[in-house]
């Protein structure tokens, strides 16, 4: 570790008398160059949030900038716009893998924000804790960055590989986080007895985490192993594309389980963190860890099962395994909800129903991630439950090609609510306050909601319109679609640009950050 | 109040969308010039098939230049009706299939020897209308590609005449010719190269009915009243083998009763349009984005 001290010291003082000699604003050079570019290096690859914040702006600059290549940016002429002014080299027959590149880029970011707030929430040895956030922060910023200028500019082999190596730094970090995780460790047993824990201390949401990590490590190589067969010969496809052929490989399979597992993992992961931040505990705390805990065994050996010969039930086993985690973060609903509801009438004596109702919504950035999990029953469980019932009789009748609306809808639709359950995170953990907390909050709720509700009635548009009348319904739900989600992105833009400027304050806010770690601000 | 203003905006806009299609506005005539009754000749050979390249073998056949039109189709209807090969069935014309295998394989259904859908009387989208004693075609969709007409009704039409569905590979192999291109005509795509979701063609239009089949062998280097499209055709001068209508092949596959379309259509996005992409449906769907042509042994 000194000598990557030393090292980044002389990079970073050479950096410094570079940026020096460009004469830069006054702003920038009072604190001197080596100085001013030290101490933001140092809060935003040092601290947890400065790490969670380089990773969010990631995200949001791949959003933006590729969001502009598909749909309705398509058909206005916007795509073939960012292609020539970005030069970007697209060629037909390498769509898929383009995509694939896309999303294990964004993929990897998301799993480094879930991994440093782990690390910034849960005891750990300091190694642990530095180890495992300088390998997942290299490995998703050069399965990010190498491997989008791979996919979408020519095809330098060096980026391929530094592509692969990201990923698997990625997949090391995870590794030492289980480590890092183990629960039997005296050091971290649970010794309050209003959180889930056995009899010998062992504390259960801890051993929720580590199941979920582990799962989360085995799943991996779900993807990792096929990954590897089929991008030897680049023969890559889309699972959406191959789910009719009574025939699938076992490779096929594990790229369909791994897709499907790993999202779920994400989901339950998110779940955990924000029951931490807002410190679940208490009956229902003691009811659901166990029940996370279990749900996650069972759904993982439900999927890695349809590569097996379980296949044939392996579905049964998902949904045995999916029951208990959906319970347990229907308990995570029911108890935040209660207490935003006890703590903002806590001043009233008999407080009546539109009371409580205001208290529950007071703080959107609490409300909002329990309101999303209710949400996502809407626009993705009842979906895809409801298409897993009505299936042949319905949505096979149709064709391949509005069965893949489906199913890409929605795993977009579950991915974009992790997305927001972060922000709202995010937005507490920076220090939102006051009217601009609720903007906020309530900006993010509004504005990702429209867009979800729109994705999810399009997707199911067939049940109540035929293909010839339905552009003016099209028309429509295209609209509150784009203004969701370019509203949301306009405000995620918002914040970004004022952490940024925030960077060139001397004792802006981030100075504050750099000392501040998740586990003290656990919401009491 | 001003916030209000916004929500009033908003909830205009979202109304003015939801006007319903017209399906019967006024559609533009144009002559193409492309003849469908004409034929390719495809040599026996290998060529690249699938997005991956693989090398294939076919025989030497002959298939359709462009898409059966709405003209052939109720042409065929007539000649059918008088001979009793179809029949009026509630609000159905149906023909004789002879069945298919069933395997029992999950999701498999059984397709039974029978009568089956060719075509549905009476939808706002079917541009054939029958009487009760013969049919006849709405003015102006004449060269228009057949639509609405299932797996069954296409099959229908091909075996009548003594030819039959063109398969997977037949189809792929006449698209794209054999080196590995892409798109018919070549390695990019236009607006201007084929009828694909907001390909803003005459057509189309995507505030009221949204996009519409384009006559047969549009796409040919011709302008139309001002509109000018790059000839697409593929090396062995097909039309429409890229976007305006999905196109039904022959190939019955063992476990499933799903059949198999390729083409894109004027309701996808240009990905779909690729040659080796792959869609399916049962063989009783039918659409109006969804038409065939027919392909034969060479003599």
């Amino acid at each position: 570790m000194f000598t990557h001290a030393t090292h980044n010291d002389t990079i970073m003082a050479q950096l410094g008398r570079s940026l020096a000699s460009l004469k830069l604003p006054l702003f920038f050079c009072k604190e001197t160059g080596m100085q001013f570019i030290k101490d933001r290096f140092n809060y935003l690859f040092k601290s947890t949030k400065g790490l969670i914040t380089v990773a969010i702006a990631m995200i949001a600059v791949v959003t933006g900038v590729w969001g502009m290549l598909s749909g309705p940016m398509a058909e206005m002429g916007v795509r073939d716009f960012v292609i020539r002014t970005l030069k970007m080299d697209l060629v037909q027959a390498e769509r898929e893998g383009r995509v694939i590149v896309l999303y294990h880029s964004i993929a990897m970011a998301v799993m480094a924000i879930e991994t440093y707030m782990i690390t910034g929430l849960l005891k750990m040895k300091v190694f642990y804790k530095t180890a495992v956030q300088v390998l997942i922060t290299v490995g998703y910023l050069l399965t990010m960055i190498f491997g989008m200028a791979f996919a979408y500019w020519g095809h330098n082999w060096a980026f391929h590989g530094l592509f692969i190596t990201g990923l698997s730094l990625v997949f090391f970090a995870g590794v030492l986080l289980v480590i890092a995780l183990w629960p039997r460790n005296r050091d971290y047993h649970q010794l309050d007895k209003t959180y889930a824990r056995t009899k010998q201390g062992v504390d259960v949401e801890r051993v929720a985490f580590f199941a979920t990590a582990l799962a989360t490590v085995i799943s991996a190589l779900f993807g990792a192993v096929p990954g590897s067969f089929f991008g030897n010969g680049f023969e890559v496809f889309l699972a959406e594309n191959i789910i009719r052929y009574p025939e699938k490989t076992t490779l096929q399979y594990s790229v369909i389980g791994h897709l499907h597992i790993m999202l779920a993992l994400i989901a339950i992961m998110l779940t955990l963190i924000i029951g931490r931040w807002l410190n679940f505990k208490g009956i229902l705390h003691k009811i659901a860890m166990p029940l996370m805990t279990l749900g996650v065994i069972v759904l993982n050996l439900g999927v890695w099962g349809v590569t097996t010969p379980l296949e044939p039930i392996a579905h049964m086993i998902i949904y045995v395994g999916a029951t208990p985690s959906m319970l347990a973060a229907l308990l995570l609903l029911i108890w935040s909800w209660g207490k935003l509801i006890r703590d903002g009438t806590a001043h009233l004596q008999k407080p009546k129903f539109f009371q409580k109702v205001g208290a529950l919504v007071r703080d959107p950035l609490k409300f909002g991630p329990t309101w999303q999990m209710l949400f996502m029953n809407f626009t993705t469980s009842g979906i895809g439950i409801f298409m897993a019932i009505k299936l042949d009789e319905i949505f096979r009748v149709w064709p391949a090609r509005e069965e893949r609306i489906e199913l890409t809808g929605h795993w977009h639709a579950l991915s974009a609510i992790i997305a927001t359950i972060i922000l709202f995170y995010y937005g507490d953990m920076i220090g939102l306050k006051g009217r601009f907390r609720q903007l906020y909050g309530w900006g993010i709720i509004l504005f990702s909601d429209i867009a979800l509700a729109g994705v999810t009635v399009f997707e199911m548009k067939r049940l109540f319109i035929t293909e010839a009348e339905q552009q003016p319904l099209v028309n429509g739900l295209m609209y509150a679609i784009d203004f969701g989600l370019g509203m949301l992105l306009v405000l995620l833009a918002s914040v970004m640009v004022w952490r940024l400027s925030d960077l060139f304050k001397k004792k802006g806010r981030w100075t504050k950050e750099i000392g501040q770690e998740l586990s003290q601000e656990v919401v009491q | 109040m001003k916030r209000y203003y916004l929500i009033f905006f908003l909830l205009t806009l979202l109304l003015t969308a939801c006007t319903p299609a017209d399906l019967n506005a006024p559609i533009p005539s144009f002559e193409t010039g492309v003849d469908p009754d004409a034929w390719a000749q495809i040599p026996a050979g290998k060529f690249y098939y699938g997005q991956h390249d693989d090398i294939q073998t076919t025989d030497a056949y002959e298939i359709m230049v462009t898409d059966v039109t709405t003209a052939q189709y109720a042409s065929f209807l007539n000649e059918a009706l008088a001979d009793g090969s179809i029949k009026a069935k509630g609000d159905q014309m149906v023909g004789y299939y002879p069945g298919d295998e069933f395997h029992g394989v999950k999701h498999e259904e059984p397709i039974e020897a029978g009568d089956w859908i060719f075509i549905p009387l009476n939808d706002p989208s079917q541009r054939i209308q029958f009487d009760g004693t013969a049919f006849t075609v709405q003015q102006g969709y004449e060269n228009q590609p057949m639509t609405m007409v299932s797996w069954f009704g296409a099959w229908g039409y091909c075996d009548y005449n003594g030819w039959r569905l063109p398969t997977e590979m037949e189809w792929e192999k006449a698209a794209r010719g054999t080196d590995t291109r892409p798109f018919p005509w070549g390695d990019e795509i236009k607006r201007e190269n084929a009828n694909f979701y907001a390909s803003r063609d005459p057509f189309e239009d995507m505030r009221s009915f949204g996009s519409r089949t384009t006559p047969v062998g549009f796409y040919n280097g011709k302008t139309y009243d001002g509109y000018s499209t790059i000839d697409s055709a593929s090396p062995f001068g097909l039309h429409d083998m890229a976007g305006n209508v999905w196109q039904w092949t022959g190939n019955v596959y063992e476990g499933m009763h799903y059949r198999f379309m390729r083409g894109g259509s004027k309701d996808t996005y240009d990905m779909d349009l690729r040659v080796w992409v792959r869609n399916n449906a049962t063989p009783t769907y039918f659409s109006p984005g969804v038409g065939f042509r027919c392909a034969r042994d060479q003599n």
